[in-house]
């Protein structure tokens, strides 16, 4: 069977196109698009130049200093005396201070941290919500020299009235204070990942007749698992990495105590410390800013890429 | 064998009272948090407010309580921020604009996706590090004003790039299509409806990501920002103070005056955020409200 | 008595009719990364006359329309082997700019997507950044009567085109491409988004506007395609089952699967 050939329209008296059809063909290089292309891609790249720079900055100052120092002393050594006369250059005592200021502040921060999570994506009204949201976003985004004046005129002298033996400079004070400051960021991030956990979780688990708390602790917050974790994990790399506040807390003696009643310094206020002084270029005293900030960037570095492999890989699997 | 009624009544009754606790638990802790911000502002207004006047604020720095101001801080800030912004604004939001809408899925933006996101982790201190050897040392800009807006620039610029993409990836398919089979190039179309439609989401972004390079200290220090400045900056190559390193300044010394100037220099600070914050908050809102 | 649209096309040519058709389908196929989409489709499309391609919901015929402007060059990893002509070039010919080729072939999305700015600004603009240089207050009122429009917002050509109803929205896009005097009108299910008055409009809509303009129209709704269309592409699983005059597709099918389709007995 053909088709009908339409015969109705005699071909003369097709209308004409509009106007002189164009090529379709490419006439030359659009420059504009180009050159503005060329120019958004240039930004782009500063950032890839940004972090080969750090990288090449910490890397070729630590090869330096280890030429001095080996590293067996660096990462073995448990005296950090490096500015003075005989000269003792063991990161741990570094170290150390940063670990117990830091756990110190997950354990105030993290249970904390996620009550306020669940009760703002579980519990909190719409009314609720709209206030203490912006709370916690003032909160996340005081500065942390305020917070470092909050530990020394506020949170020390408290300390120092319920426990008397306690120094002006310690390592409580300091947890403290980064714990307050670590929290908003944990409950903003955890509120995230439990509200993107389906209602239909929910409803399915109270249907069965299980409480608000079961539907919380046995369904939601394992479903957002993921989410909190990475949460935690960036909370305790942004608790690493906090300088002004231990800096002014904690105080500038290296030791390796157990105690949290005493001063001890973080890798970080050392790194202050050194930049604060006069230090000519090239000394060992110079160097160890290198080696110090390098393992700082190294122990971040890997505490984030593992909260993004936790994000990326165990969200599909949910869902 | 299966609970008698009498044991699942006892028992449903327990797990309720367990369910009230915790919910009244979560509660008490969030609403801490808020009266801990309450106290704590409270307790520095107590200390500082004593010491806000116009002297305060139009004074250097000076070894007598009495006569010390914020003058040159304050100006300092000023001036930093303005480069700042000047800097991260058109790079970070090219780079946003680059990734959503010229790049496509390919290996190369995965791997800057993945380098933003890690350089958005990196401790402040290690910018300071980095502006350090290469601005100040490095290209001989000295302990300037342009050698801490650089350095500031680069810390904030992953935060202004992951905002700016957010802002950017809410402007609907639709007008981007609509668009192209117009015969836009994708320039034409980017700047003409995807940046308007997604300037308040960017605005937002950098609000608060500028408000974040105003508080910080610690890269200030590493560059070498003075701590004692009696002077004010006249242009982009002098040398500098700014406020987080007045307070901090003040903060370390041990006379309790110097305390209480440092309170005073705190609530300045968080005045300058608060209304930053409030005006990205407001922004939002108003965004928020015109889409629906 | 041929069954294959490819011996039809044929005798059309034979007949010395083909420059009577706008766009040209030659062995056209479309691949989604791996998957082929579309297989190896043929036909004409006449110049200001209505084509519709029907089929069931999968069947490649949004994928095809969407290669007539190359909006598919957005789809990553998606491939066009056989030949689309149009204005004696392929349109995915080597040299080919994508962005002319979208000023002359223009597009209706599913979803009224208007610019989020005043009704003058949404039709002006397309012609506008073409190098337009005319009286943009004269192309505006020329585009809005003629996609119907005009008189329910002369006065208010300066108020956001998202205050109009869905509609009038989808009358405003189909102004906004006729602003740009294409040469074809590609529709990709219209109306599927509006209520059945003005699905209804449209329709009348296009009647008027085919005399000046070629359209092609992907809809899922026969009836419609029945409607208003004059020749009919029927596509099942990316293959064109049969190409025909409408009237005949409708009532005297020549293939089995069609009469089954139109008949209402799958799909």
């Amino acid at each position: 069977m053909t088709q009908e050939i339409d015969t109705d329209t005699p071909v003369a008296e097709i209308q004409d196109v509009p106007r002189a059809p164009a090529s379709i063909k490419k006439s030359g290089v659009r420059w504009g698009e180009f050159l503005i292309k060329g120019w958004l891609g240039l930004c782009a790249f500063v950032s890839i130049v940004t972090t080969a720079a750090i990288v090449i900055l910490l890397l070729s100052e630590t090869l330096n200093f280890f030429d001095t120092v080996s590293p067996g002393e660096f990462f073995l050594g448990t005296t950090w005396t490096p500015l003075f006369e005989p000269s003792s250059y063991g990161v741990l005592p570094l170290v150390w201070g940063t670990m117990i200021v830091t756990i110190g502040a997950a354990i105030i921060a993290i249970p904390t941290g996620l009550a306020s999570a669940i009760y703002l994506s579980e519990y909190a009204s719409d009314e609720v919500r709209r206030i203490i949201k912006p709370v916690l976003e003032l909160l996340a985004g005081i500065p942390t020299v305020v917070y470092g004046y909050f530990a020394l005129t506020f949170v020390t002298p408290l300390l120092r009235s319920v426990i008397p033996d306690i120094q002006v400079f310690n390592a409580l004070s300091a947890a403290i204070v980064v714990g307050i400051m670590i929290l908003p960021m944990i409950a903003t991030l955890s509120d995230n990942a439990l509200r993107a956990v389906p209602e239909s979780l929910r409803q399915g688990a109270y249907a069965l007749g299980a409480t608000s708390y079961e539907v919380t602790t046995r369904v939601v917050v394992p479903a957002g698992l993921s989410g909190v974790m990475a949460s935690f994990l960036l909370a305790i790399s942004r608790a690493i990495g906090e300088t002004m506040a231990v800096t002014l807390a904690a105080g500038q003696t290296p030791n390796m105590s157990l105690s949290m009643f005493e001063s001890i310094q973080t890798m970080t206020a050392y790194i202050v410390q050194v930049s604060l002084g006069d230090t000519p270029t090239g000394g060992i005293a110079y160097q160890t800013l290198f080696a110090v900030a390098t393992l700082l960037f190294v122990i971040t570095l890997v505490i984030n890429i593992v909260s993004q492999v936790i994000l990326n890989r165990f969200r599909e699997v949910y869902e | 064998m299966p609970l008698t009624t009498e044991q699942e009544h006892r028992n449903l009754a327990k797990r309720h009272r367990k369910a009230r606790i915790f919910a009244r638990f979560c509660a008490a802790v969030t609403w801490s948090g808020v009266v801990l911000l309450g106290l704590l502002l409270y307790q520095v207004s107590i200390d500082g407010f004593g010491w806000l006047d116009w002297q305060f604020l139009d004074s250097f720095p000076s070894r007598f309580p009495e006569r010390a101001g914020i003058k040159s801080a304050l100006v300092g800030t000023v001036w930093l921020i303005a480069l700042v912004a000047v800097i991260s604004i058109p790079v970070g939001v090219s780079t946003a604009l680059y990734l959503e809408e010229f790049a496509g899925r390919g290996r190369i933006a995965k791997i800057i996706e993945v380098n933003i996101a890690n350089l958005a982790g990196v401790p402040s201190i290690v910018y300071g590090i980095l502006g350090l050897a290469i601005f100040v040392r490095y290209f001989a800009l000295e302990r300037s004003l342009i050698s801490g807006a650089l350095t500031m620039s680069l810390l904030i610029l992953p935060v202004i790039i992951i905002a700016s993409r957010e802002a950017i990836k809410t402007v609907p398919q639709g007008i981007r299509s609509a668009a192209y089979s117009l015969g836009a190039t994708k320039w034409q179309t980017t700047w003409a409806h995807v940046l308007p439609a997604s300037f308040p989401g960017i605005m937002t972004g950098v609000i608060l990501a500028l408000s974040r390079a105003i508080g910080e200290t610690a890269p200030l220090i590493m560059i070498g920002a003075l701590t004692f400045v009696a002077f004010l900056p006249e242009g982009p190559m002098d040398s500098f103070t700014a406020l987080p390193i007045q307070i901090y300044n003040w903060v370390s010394r041990p006379q309790e005056e110097f305390h209480e100037l440092a309170a005073a220099g705190i609530i300045i600070l968080l005045a300058v955020l608060l209304i930053m914050n409030a005006t990205a908050i407001y922004i939002r809102n108003k965004t928020e409200r015109r889409l629906k | 008595m041929s069954e294959s649209p490819e011996i039809a096309m044929a005798e059309e040519q034979a007949l010395g009719m083909h420059r009577k058709s706008v766009l040209e389908l030659r062995n056209v196929s479309i691949f989604y990364s791996e998957k082929k989409a579309v297989n190896d489709v043929s036909f004409n499309i006449r110049r200001n006359k209505i084509t519709a391609i029907i089929g069931p919901s999968g069947c490649g015929k949004s994928t095809l329309l969407r290669c007539l402007n190359r909006m598919n060059d957005f789809v990553e990893g998606c491939r066009v082997d056989g030949e689309l002509l149009f204005a004696n070039e392929n349109l995915y010919g080597k040299d080919v700019d994508p962005v002319e080729v979208r000023r002359r072939i223009g597009m209706v999305f599913q979803k009224p997507n208007p610019f989020p700015k005043s009704i003058y600004n949404n039709i002006a603009w397309g012609p506008l950044i073409n190098g337009y240089k005319d009286s943009t207050d004269e192309l505006v009122e020329k585009s809005l009567k003629q996609a119907a429009l005009w008189e329910e917002v002369k006065d208010r050509l300066h108020d956001s085109a998202l205050n109009l109803s869905g509609g009038q929205q989808q009358r405003l896009c189909i102004a906004r491409a006729l602003a740009m005097e294409p040469e074809v009108l590609l529709m990709d299910e219209p109306c599927s988004a509006l209520d059945p008055i003005s699905t209804a409009r449209i329709e009348d809509l296009m009647f008027e506007l085919k005399e000046k303009y070629t359209i092609v129209i992907v809809t899922h709704n026969m009836q419609q395609a029945a409607r208003i269309s004059d020749y009919t592409a029927f596509m099942e699983m990316g293959d064109l089952i049969e190409f025909n005059v409408t009237k005949r597709i409708f009532t005297r099918p020549a293939i089995k699967r069609t009469e089954e389709y139109v008949t209402g007995r799958f799909g």
